[in-house]
Order: structure tokens, then C-alpha cells, then sequence
């Protein structure tokens, strides 16, 4: 129960003070949009509406990518500048319920993000006949994966800027090596293996399959990976953290 | 009889709420805490002082969890602090050097949250929030954001949530550094009244005088080694050599210096400025034949004092580190004396 009091708290703290702020609020809103555009005037010469379905997986999933590798390794890196980090590190809860607190709000923050492109989809296209439990799913994955990035980047930062210099490090390749506007089978064999080390290329599948019905893979398969990529990641963090941050 | 002794030995600690064995933390190339072993008793204020660099800070965030030592032990009240922390995280509170709430939120908001990390509902986190508002003269600050607060207001609400889960210890990390003297003075009262309430405090400070102030027991660390530890009268009469009495008399004594040396045998008399007599002795020295002395002299005497050592001296003759560079640290930490 105590533990369920910390947690709940740190959650709602995170939420008011970080992912509730005007310009979280409008990053979330906007960037999706920009992206949304972008993506419908890039070379046709103007915007061809019937290709929003087949764009929303890329869309969706590089809005979760964003969204939550930016929030949680800055908000992590300004807590820990600021010394209010060691105010959780000292309260007597388990780190793994502190981290897991810190990673649910960015990962409320990148399922907000994820559904922008959605809403507004919804409004220009027909969205009949997508499996939204599957897209639940794919988007909670890759939100999930993607926060434990963005953790593994504030666990090696001290500084903000340098965060965001990790995060950017990470986040563009990954645009193009994880299916998300290119087909994997469309890049050069050499970079292929690369794409599929990427967890984000198992969650744009799964978006795929249940959004515009073609996927490379089977559904359970990329669960399965995503779940072990969230495992590996949470325990690597974990050591990273003690490593880090008691020394 | 061994058996006596032991129980005996039992009954003594059973007083003591943290037990620090052999601690030592070694960076690379550098031991920062080097050995060190303290008790602390249930209830008292334990000071450690030392010069900056000295192992102060090391030596707390071992005992709190945020570092981990590289050797010893840790006990508080009876938990095995080393191997499970986050246990006796739950009877600790924390302050420290450097106020660590969240500036966004308001004092109120930040002491109900410091209360949730230690499990409080919400009806009584609040009910606590307000009390220390107010027994920390902040109820008017209460709903000002934490980044509009001064100096003394931040140190006086990170004290305050280092206080709401009513810990049974409290480690403080130089609670009075670099805030103004009133806001100093009330946080060594409100260290008083913790010890008056049963909380045992630890507290960290390069200031000697809050240590010789409100300190049960002290230790002197530096370079990462306790070179002194105990009581301030036990610390005072390790470097004072018999007793110093200082009379001020209504006349310039130089020319009865020698006379009054015979008078007081036992004594050795300095003459000074100011008409300043300094009697220096092994035994205590009896004032009233003095004064009956000088008085058929017919001086009269308008003040005396025993002088006693101070802590400062104490410190300076133990570490051989001169007052001059610890009056620079006190400056670089910022002044509040």
C-alpha cells in the first residue's frame, strides 16, 4: 500500500510538473502534424488524402518515439542536475518501483502522442476496419521500448543537452532503418540486420498489420521480441542505475 | 564473568541507533573515507566536522544510500543499512547541503509529496504539511512556488520535508551553510526541539560553533579519518592543561606582577593590556584569596573569567589546521555567522 502511495504520487508529480506543461502539451499536438504534413506534400507535388491510412503506423510510431525518449531522458537529467532525483533514490520504495513509476508517465505522455495522428486522420479518412486492440497493443509496446531507451540515455547523461545529443543520436537512424516511411526490404542489404536489432521495427510491423493489414511478421512474434527487448532493456537499466547513480 | 560483561556491553549499546564499523570508500585513486567507526545514541545530536574534502559527504550518503561503501559496516537501529538500505530509508529523514524540492511546486504541494514517498495518506500528509508550515513560520509561503522561496525559506522547507514522515533520525548535510544568521539561528533551536522530541540527529558542518552549540558528541574527520571523537567537555580536556582565570582590575597591574607571582606561587600571573591579569594553574584556582589580595592593595577587580578552550582551538590543535583556513571556508560557503 505505502508503495502504491509512492508510486501513484511520483506518477501524478511527473504528469502535473512535466508531461501536463503547454509546450509538452503542443509538442505532442504539433509534431505529429508537422510530420503528417510533411509526409503528404513530399514529392506527389500536393497532398493525396487517400494516402493518410498507409502513412498513420510510420506516423504513430515516430510520434511514441519522440515523444518519450525526449520526456523521460530530459526530465530524468533536469531531476538528477537539480539533486531532486536523490529525493526518489533516498524515499524507501524499491528502485525498480521508482523506475517503473518515472517510465509510466512517458509512457501515458508517447500513447497521447500516438493517438494525435489518429484523431487527426479521423477526420479525413475512413479508419473502418482497423484491429484497435492490436493498435493498443503495438502502441503500448513501442511506448514501452521506447521509454527504456530514453531511461538508458538519462542513466549515461549528466547534463540536458548532452540527453538530447543521445536521444537525436538514436532517434533519426532509427526513422530509416525501422520500416516507418521505407520498407525494410527497400534498404540496402547491408543495413537490413541493423533494422531488425531495432525494437521500433517489430512495433511498426505490428502497427502495419493491424492498421493497413500488411506485415512482414506474425503479431505474437513481434510481442514476443518486444517483450524480451522490454526486458533486457529494464534489466540493463537497472545495472546501469546501480552502476551509475550509487557510486 | 565474561558473560556479565557482555550483557553489560549489550545493555550499553542498546542505547546506540546507528553503529559505524571500518567504513571506508575508495575511488580509483583516491580513499575517501578511510576506516572510520562511531556509534551514535538513541536521542543525542552527533556532529561531524571537518574541512571541505574531508569525507563528511562521503560519509553520509553511505549511511542514506547514495553511495555505497567499499567496505565496513552500517547499522541502524538494528538494520544492516549496507545490505538492505531501502529498510532503514523508512525510519531516516534527509536534508540536504543543497535544497532538493521542486521549484514548480508550491511548499505545501512539495511537503505532501516528500510525505507520499514514505507512504503517508493523503489526509494526514496534509494535516502534517500544514503543522510544519506553521511551526516553520511558512504558512504565508506555504502556496508560493519553491523557486520564489529565499535562502533561509529553502533550507527551512527541505528541513521541514526531511521531518514529515516524523523519522527517528534525521541526517542533515551543513544545514546552516550559506543562509542568513536568524534563519541559522532558528534551525539550530529547531534541532533542539528534535532532540527534545527524542529524534536523534546527525548532522554534518565545517561551522565549529553550531557543533559546540547543540552537539552531544562530536567526531573530527579529515582526510577521511576520525582524529578525534567525543563529548565537547571530553574534546575540551584532551587539549586543556589546567585552568586559566582572566581578571580585569581598575589599574594597570605591570608593576604588582611580581609581587602578586610570589603572593600566588601555585599560579603563573601574566600582565596585560587593559589592565588585564591572566593566572594560569594546574589546580583550580580560588578566586577569593585574589581578590581579598588585591582588594588590601586596594584594587578593585570589575570582571572574572575562567577562560576555557574553545572548540575551534580544540579542532586546530587536534588536525594542526589553522583557524585562518577554516575561516576561508566558512566565507567560500557562504557566511551566517
Amino acid at each position: 500500500m505505502k508503495t502504491g502511495i509512492a508510486f501513484w504520487n511520483i506518477l501524478k508529480k511527473d504528469i502535473q510538473n512535466y508531461y501536463l506543461k503547454p509546450p509538452n502539451i503542443s509538442w505532442g499536438i504539433i509534431f505529429p502534424l508537422s510530420w503528417t504534413l510533411m509526409q503528404l506534400i513530399r514529392s506527389s507535388g500536393g497532398i493525396n488524402i487517400s494516402d493518410i491510412r498507409g502513412m498513420l503506423p510510420g506516423l504513430m510510431a515516430m510520434s511514441v518515439l519522440f515523444g518519450t525518449t525526449s520526456m523521460l531522458a530530459v526530465t530524468i537529467t533536469f531531476e538528477r542536475k537539480g539533486r531532486s532525483f536523490d529525493r526518489l533514490l533516498l524515499a524507501p520504495i524499491s528502485l525498480s518501483t521508482l523506475v517503473i513509476a518515472k517510465l509510466s508517465g512517458a509512457i501515458l505522455f508517447g500513447i497521447f502522442n500516438a493517438f494525435v495522428p489518429v484523431i487527426l486522420a479521423a477526420f479525413f479518412v475512413d479508419l473502418v476496419g482497423i484491429n484497435w486492440s492490436a493498435v493498443l497493443l503495438s502502441v503500448f509496446l513501442i511506448a514501452v521500448t521506447s521509454t527504456l531507451l530514453g531511461l538508458m540515455i538519462a542513466v549515461s547523461a549528466k547534463e540536458v543537452f548532452e540527453a538530447q545529443t543521445f536521444s537525436n543520436f538514436f532517434r533519426f537512424p532509427m526513422l530509416f532503418l525501422c520500416g516507418l516511411f521505407l520498407p525494410i526490404s527497400s534498404l540496402p542489404i547491408f543495413l537490413r540486420p541493423l533494422s531488425y536489432l531495432l525494437p521500433l521495427t517489430y512495433g511498426t510491423d505490428m502497427l502495419s498489420g493491424s492498421i493497413i493489414g500488411t506485415s512482414m511478421l506474425s503479431p505474437m512474434l513481434c510481442v514476443i521480441i518486444m517483450l524480451v527487448f522490454t526486458v533486457v532493456f529494464f534489466i540493463y537499466c537497472q545495472y546501469n542505475i546501480h552502476r551509475k547513480w550509487f557510486c | 564473568m565474561e558473560q556479565i560483561s557482555r550483557r553489560e556491553k549489550k545493555a550499553m549499546n542498546t542505547t546506540d541507533i546507528v553503529t559505524v564499523s571500518k567504513l571506508s570508500k575508495r575511488y580509483e585513486n583516491l580513499t575517501a573515507v578511510n576506516g572510520i567507526s562511531f556509534s551514535i545514541r538513541q536521542g543525542e545530536i552527533f556532529g561531524f566536522l571537518g574541512p571541505n574534502g574531508a569525507g563528511k559527504t562521503t560519509t553520509i550518503n553511505m549511511m542514506i544510500g547514495l553511495a555505497r561503501p567499499s567496505d565496513g559496516s552500517i547499522t541502524i537501529n538494528g538494520i544492516d543499512a549496507v545490505k538492505n538500505i531501502k529498510k532503514a530509508q523508512s525510519i531516516m529523514g534527509i536534508v540536504p547541503d543543497e535544497s532538493n524540492l521542486y521549484d514548480e511546486m508550491d511548499g505545501f504541494d512539495n511537503l505532501c509529496f516528500c510525505g507520499s514517498l514514505y507512504g503517508m495518506r493523503k489526509v494526514p500528509r496534509e494535516k502534517r504539511a500544514k503543522e510544519l508550515l506553521e511551526q516553520f513560520d511558512l504558512t504565508n509561503a506555504g502556496k508560493r512556488p519553491f523557486k520564489a522561496y529565499s535562502k533561509g525559506m529553502r533550507r527551512k522547507l527541505t528541513i521541514a520535508a526531511g521531518i514529515i514522515h516524523e523519522p527517528k533520525i534525521l541526517f542533515l548535510d551543513e544545514p546552516t551553510t550559506g543562509i542568513d544568521v536568524e534563519s541559522a539561528r532558528q534551525i539550530r533551536q529547531l534541532l533542539l526541539e528534535f532532540k527534545k522530541d527524542g529524534t536523534t540527529v546527525f548532522i554534518t558542518t565545517h561551522y565549529i560553533e553550531d557543533a559546540e552549540r547543540i552537539c552531544d558528541h562530536i567526531a573530527f574527520i579529515v582526510g577521511g579519518n576520525i582524529v578525534a571523537l567525543g563529548t565537547v567537555p571530553e574534546l575540551m580536556e584532551s587539549v586543556s592543561h589546567g585552568y586559566t582565570i582572566q581578571l580585569v582590575a581598575d589599574t594597570n597591574l605591570e608593576l604588582l606582577a611580581d609581587e602578586l607571582q610570589t603572593h600566588l606561587d601555585s599560579c603563573i600571573v601574566k600582565t596585560g593590556k587593559n589592565n588585564l591579569v591572566t593566572l594560569v594553574s594546574e589546580e583550580r584556582i580560588a578566586l577569593s584569596p585574589v581578590l581579598q589580595y588585591l582588594s588590601g592593595k586596594g584594587i578593585s577587580v570589575f570582571e572574572a573569567k575562567e577562560l576555557r578552550p574553545t572548540l575551534e582551538d580544540v579542532f586546530v590543535k587536534i588536525t594542526g589546521i589553522e583557524a585562518a583556513k577554516l575561516e576561508k571556508e566558512r566565507e567560500k560557503g557562504g557566511m551566517s555567522k
